[in-house]
């Protein structure tokens, strides 16, 4: 199962296995990963599942909708690494996926 | 003070389908919603969006559900309290006394929390000075537009919200407009309407910015934004608007004493009744083995509960289970001809 890392706020490292086929978000919610609120439960409508992807993994996940960008406008401090983690897919692929959880989500 | 044999909190789906149930069954409710028209996250977060999962419906969008479901309660005339949110929840002998921030009272048996994630509310900046200026330079929707008149206003957001007020108030204000990317999410015509007052001189246009301070005493003076670049600009301004959409926050549900987890309300699945005897919780904000965060699941929630608070509405009577197909009774309440 691919590995993804999450590294929360206050400077834990939480590398999880993932089953190919959930999304990053379900990934941190179903193991108590905290910082993911996820409120609309992965529907792309309510930016609290904003990370923020490391750098060297930026370009190697799918491009964005125009819908997550519409989203990320509303995240708390966005910035270009910004992702909604309920639209990107775990897949062996992302195996060894950094991503960083911000302060808050809201 | 308000007596009704059931409050309900939240105007959602799972919300209005409980109060079509209880008055069903012949007790009376009313309805409170922060929000300022009726729906919940359906109206507010996809009303455009198809849902597909709601028995008996193939396809039907937010607002077209929530159409359905006001119709559905039309023949019961029930009072909603729009823009009002519920406060204060506490023990009043066998009643729940239950007040709103705008001070409305309700004397209740019942009270039955189907809230979904919580209260909208307004996005905020995130700098947290931004905080002293709330409601006095810094404002996250606009309730009198003539206090901006002739002074600067610097507007902050890429959906309609923002570009409208900023059209709005270019006509009498000196407008900044500040978004976070090149691309505006508003409607098409509104974001021509921009760009053409941009490159009329009459909005100071900043893409790519986002607000990292403020500066002032007692009001604001100045802001600070700062490029995708790193590059820094101070900008001297009256006030600051933020229109970032709006945020489920679980609010004062948080401190009337019940079991919360993770932002949901533990309830049993007989009753759907939390740890106080006479609150309820349905829908998305109430949590127990096997809860599915579907609208279908509230709407069985929601019905269970109004069969529940007819034990305490009325303690004297017995509740008499029948079908709207064929009881003369229910097909009063509801206002059409029997067989």
């Amino acid at each position: 199962m691919p590995k993804i890392t999450y590294n929360t706020h206050d400077n834990k490292t939480h590398t999880i296995e993932v089953q190919n086929g959930l999304t990053v978000m379900e990934g941190a919610v179903q193991n108590d990963i905290p910082g993911i609120d996820a409120d609309c439960g992965g529907g792309m409508a309510c930016a609290t599942c904003h990370v923020y992807v490391d750098e060297d993994w930026v370009q190697k996940l799918p491009q964005k909708d125009d819908g997550e960008e519409d989203m990320l406008d509303m995240a708390f401090e966005p910035k270009k690494n910004s992702r909604l983690s309920c639209q990107i897919i775990v897949s062996d692929e992302l195996d060894g996926l950094i991503v960083n959880i911000p302060s808050k989500q809201s | 003070m308000n007596k009704t044999d059931a409050l309900i909190i939240g105007a959602g789906p799972t919300g209005l389908f409980t109060a079509h149930q209880l008055k069903l069954i012949g007790l009376d409710c009313e309805i409170v919603d922060n929000l300022d028209k009726i729906g919940g996250q359906c109206i507010e977060l996809y009303p455009d969006k198809p849902i597909y999962d709601i028995p008996a419906v193939p396809e039907c969008t937010g607002e077209e559900l929530t159409n359905n479901l006001i119709n559905q309660i039309k023949p019961f005339n029930i009072k909603t309290h729009l823009g009002e949110r519920v406060d204060e929840v506490k023990k009043d002998g066998e009643n729940w006394f239950v007040k709103t921030n705008l001070g409305k009272t309700f004397l209740t048996p019942n009270v039955i929390i189907a809230g979904g994630v919580g209260s909208f509310e307004p996005r905020k900046f995130p700098p947290k000075e931004c905080e002293k200026f709330e409601n006095k330079s810094i404002f996250y929707s606009v309730k009198d537009k003539t206090i901006f008149s002739g002074k600067r206003v610097s507007i902050f957001g890429g959906g309609d919200s923002a570009l409208d007020w900023a059209v709005e108030l270019s006509k009498s204000s000196k407008v900044n407009l500040i978004h976070r990317r090149d691309d505006f999410r508003g409607a098409k015509a509104t974001v021509d309407k921009v760009h053409e007052l941009a490159k009329a001189g009459k909005i100071n246009l900043y893409t790519k910015y986002q607000l990292t301070n403020v500066i002032g005493e007692d009001k604001l003076e100045s802001i600070e934004i700062k490029h995708d670049s790193k590059e820094i600009k101070k900008i001297e301004t009256d006030f600051a608007l933020g229109f970032f959409g709006l945020i489920m926050q679980l609010g004062p549900i948080a401190d009337w004493g019940l079991n919360i987890d993770k932002k949901t309300v533990a309830v049993d699945t007989e009753k759907f009744e939390t740890n106080q005897k006479g609150i309820y919780a349905v829908g998305d904000i109430c949590s127990y083995p096997g809860k599915l965060k579907l609208i279908l699941s509230g709407f069985h929630e929601g019905a269970l509960a109004a069969r529940a608070c007819f034990k305490l509405a009325r303690p004297n009577e017995k509740y008499r289970f029948e079908f709207t197909t064929s009881s003369k009774t229910i097909k009063d309440r509801l206002g059409v001809k029997s067989d």
